[in-house]
């Protein structure tokens, strides 16, 4: 055995530096659009979109991109006449709607500081198409080594803090979905992983498929993508712990009085 | 054996009651015959002529039923579609599983989605529709079911459970699922035992259905399209391009040389990855940290190579009928061909070291073995029968995209062991990273895309997915919408193989089991 010794050392550290520096390796993140002014070609963009991410905002001739939606289809880049301008980093988790069990040691949608370091994530596959799963799956790989940032994942939902679910919530899983929720001790924290998580993506609202989990469990954490890729989720997971501050679900971000002074 | 060999051995056999004609969608035979002869002919294809059984389609015409059972075999022979019609009102048609096996789970899928009875089938209900959520009689595929947003009234049954079957002293059932071990995907197992040894084992698939043949019904192609490349994300790019080619040939439209070069070398290097991700699940299994480890990191750096290369990790956005929606650079592709050698290159001494871990092999060799003739009748595909010594591959039989220009081997083992199973991941993965070399070689200038009518009409698509031959059946109506999208993946043959390989042995080597025969439940629950 001692040849896989040699070789996990000859390997050297693979980790990525993020959060304490930004990565900076090609291919890590597939992007999103961004909004903004985009001056005459906001009709033909928000035709272009086959899910309504993208829809006209309130100022002239600008766009409001719904990061929920957005299942990377590119067709508001490749074939447009006036292609949408791309974010390229992975920086996407925002808040979900408040929860209303705040339990004492945890702030709102955060889960306390006394877990910041410590957190247990029970991941559930609503109806995911592999990509997200495999995703958070990566998160356990020496590129993204979450063990490092103290994110373990565990198999039963009684050890479980973080609920992480990917898939627009089938009608079969509904109910599994549930009953791992409500097994899971408090304080508990729920993050939707994917454009499916998030809003049905392509799949859901049908008659097999719910429009994400929101319908079903509050959500704390949302993660856009499609599917984020692992550092994205690695965003979420720290903005559920209070230790990065999230983002905004919309590209650009709503001006709301509310939004300003929190 | 070419169609008017076909035609006639037929005549002899069964006279007038057969029609045989080149069919109307693409390259293939058309058999058509009484409802009553369907076993015989099924039996004499697939049991005489060896003829691989690729999947069944059923369509509700507005007047009657036509089913469809699609055989292939290899090149030179022309793939038979068997077809069979009868009224609306008539709903029994004879089961052909009994010496078709591997039509089992397609006959029980008939019978959940559009509720046809297929008499002799041992078998029928709680499938893909689970019992203890919706009630009977829901026949979603039908045209007369509404795809409305809320589900129909259902009075689930909390009291349901999995019928036991092995019934001795001391016998338990274990059920796995479907929320279990970290990151697996939702799926069920009962597994009975008496003490060591699996002695049943039954999946309960379909907790992720998603219902993606109903609901791309009535979209226009290009949306149906999404749908085909997101409801298996690890072969994301197979199943779209099994969707292209339908659209190809429906509209009669060939893709430019260039497009179909860069179809070989974006799919291969799809299945490079993915069979580094089964080798990473395999290693997994068995505990063997570093291995894993290591095969994790050359998944992630092909990962990044896709999403460096083309702008997306699992190659979403690429394909559109008639060719690809955006073109690669040259330079581009040079470097991902370099880097996916390098990455074969530590695959191989990835692989020499597994050689000499004895502990990982004692959990390998002769575990959840599959004999040929187990593979055979059930339609095992892929890589997992290629381990059992049942040579299919439709990029050889069924040629596409021009791999008939390009030199691959199809590795092939005998052992139907996890071993096995290994070392045709391994074998596949050589062979894709030098198909992807070949296919970056013969890269030459010119457009990557010819514009593809939308016609009305009906075509079979195919393609050698990561997992073995996916088909798909795509009919446009006259509107240019969809009208019927059937999808025959690759997971949905093996996982009904699944118990061939556990059953009779002990129980610690199931989830080794299970990672050897590398299956998807997104790709099987659609």
């Amino acid at each position: 055995m001692s040849q896989w010794v040699c070789r996990g050392i000859k390997t050297r550290i693979k980790t990525t530096h993020y959060p304490a520096q930004a990565e900076t390796a090609p291919g890590v993140s597939p992007g999103l659009p961004l909004g903004g002014a985009y001056a005459a070609a906001v009709a033909s963009l928000v035709n272009l979109c086959p899910t309504k991410a993208i829809s006209p905002g309130l100022v002239k001739d600008s766009l409001i991109v719904d990061y929920r939606r957005c299942i990377h289809c590119f067709r508001c880049v490749r074939g447009a006449t006036t292609p949408m301008r791309w974010d390229q980093g992975w920086q996407w988790a925002a808040d979900g709607q408040k929860c209303d069990s705040v339990a004492p040691g945890s702030e709102g949608n955060r889960l306390g500081r006394v877990f910041a370091h410590s957190v247990h994530i029970i991941v559930v596959d609503a109806g995911d198409c592999g990509a997200c799963l495999n995703e958070v799956k990566q998160l356990n790989n020496p590129y993204y080594n979450m063990h490092r940032l103290g994110f373990f994942l565990t198999p039963t939902p009684r050890h479980a803090d973080i609920l992480l679910v990917v898939g627009p919530v089938t009608e079969h899983m509904r109910l599994p979905l549930l009953k791992t929720y409500e097994a899971m001790p408090t304080p508990k924290r729920v993050i939707a992983v994917g454009a499916c998580a998030l809003s049905g993506g392509v799949f859901g609202p049908s008659f097999v498929s719910g429009a994400g989990v929101a319908q079903t469990l509050p959500v704390d954490v949302q993660v856009p993508g499609h599917p984020p890729p692992p550092l994205a989720i690695l965003h979420g997971l720290l903005v559920a712990v209070g230790r990065q501050t999230p983002a905004s679900i919309t590209s650009p971000a709503p001006i709301l009085p509310e939004a300003t002074t929190r | 054996m070419n169609l008017s060999d076909l035609s006639q051995q037929m005549a002899q056999r069964w006279h007038d009651q057969v029609r045989v004609r080149t069919e109307p969608h693409g390259p293939c035979g058309e058999v058509e015959c009484p409802a009553g002869l369907l076993p015989e002919i099924a039996r004499w294809l697939f049991a005489e002529l060896d003829y691989s059984f690729a999947g069944l389609i059923v369509e509700e015409d507005p007047a009657q039923w036509v089913l469809r059972y699609e055989f292939h075999r290899a090149r030179e022979d022309v793939p038979v579609q068997v077809v069979v019609r009868r009224a609306l009102a008539e709903r029994t048609f004879p089961s052909i599983s009994d010496c078709v096996h591997a039509a089992d789970w397609h006959e029980r899928e008939a019978e959940d989605m559009f509720g046809l009875i297929f008499e002799g089938h041992p078998r029928l209900g709680d499938f893909i529709l689970h019992d203890d959520v919706w009630q009977e009689g829901v026949e979603p595929m039908r045209h007369k079911f509404q795809t409305s947003l809320a589900p129909p009234e259902r009075r689930p049954n909390p009291h349901w459970s999995l019928r036991r079957i092995v019934q001795t002293p001391g016998a338990f059932a274990m059920p796995i699922g479907p929320v279990f071990s970290g990151l697996a995907e939702s799926v069920h197992f009962q597994l009975e035992t008496v003490g060591e040894d699996v002695i049943r084992c039954i999946p309960r698939l379909f907790y992720k259905y998603r219902g993606i043949e109903k609901i791309a019904e009535g979209r226009a192609p290009q949306d149906a399209l999404l749908l085909a490349e997101r409801f298996c994300a690890t072969s994301a790019f197979a199943h779209a391009l099994a969707f292209c080619q339908a659209m190809e040939t429906i509209g009669g439209v060939e893709p430019p040389g260039r497009a179909k070069t860069l179809r070989v070398f974006l799919a291969e290097l799809e299945r490079l990855r993915h069979h580094v991700a089964a080798i990473e699940g395999i290693c997994e299994s068995t505990a063997l940290a570093v291995a894993a480890s290591q095969m994790a990191l050359l998944q992630e750096e092909l990962l990044r190579l896709s999403g460096a290369l083309t702008g997306h990790r699992y190659l979403f956005g690429l394909l559109t009928p008639g060719g690809l929606k955006c073109d690669l650079e040259d330079d581009a592709c040079q470097r991902a061909i370099a880097a996916a050698q390098d990455i074969l290159r530590r695959l191989r001494q990835l692989e020499k070291m597994l050689q000499f871990s004895s502990s990982f092999l004692d959990r390998l060799e002769e575990v959840g073995v599959v004999g040929a003739k187990d593979a055979r009748t059930h339609g095992l595909v892929g890589p997992v029968a290629r381990a059992s010594g049942v040579v299919r591959d439709v990029r050889k039989a069924l040629p596409y995209c021009g791999y008939e220009a390009f030199n691959f081997d199809v590795p092939i083992e005998h052992e139907g062991d996890g071993y096995a199973r290994l070392r045709i991941l391994f074998a596949e993965a050589a062979q894709s990273a030098s198909l992807m070399q070949q296919a970056g070689a013969a890269l030459r200038p010119g457009p990557i895309h010819t514009p593809c009518p939308s016609r009305p009409g009906a075509a079979l698509g195919w393609v050698e997915a990561p997992r073995g031959a996916a088909f798909c059946w795509l009919r446009i109506s006259e509107a240019g919408q969809v009208a019927r999208y059937r999808l025959m993946p690759p997971s949905f043959a093996n996982w009904h193989g699944l118990h061939l390989a556990t059953e009779n042995f002990a129980f610690q080597d199931f989830p080794i089991i299970l990672a050897t025969f590398d299956l998807s439940v997104a790709e099987n629950d659609r």
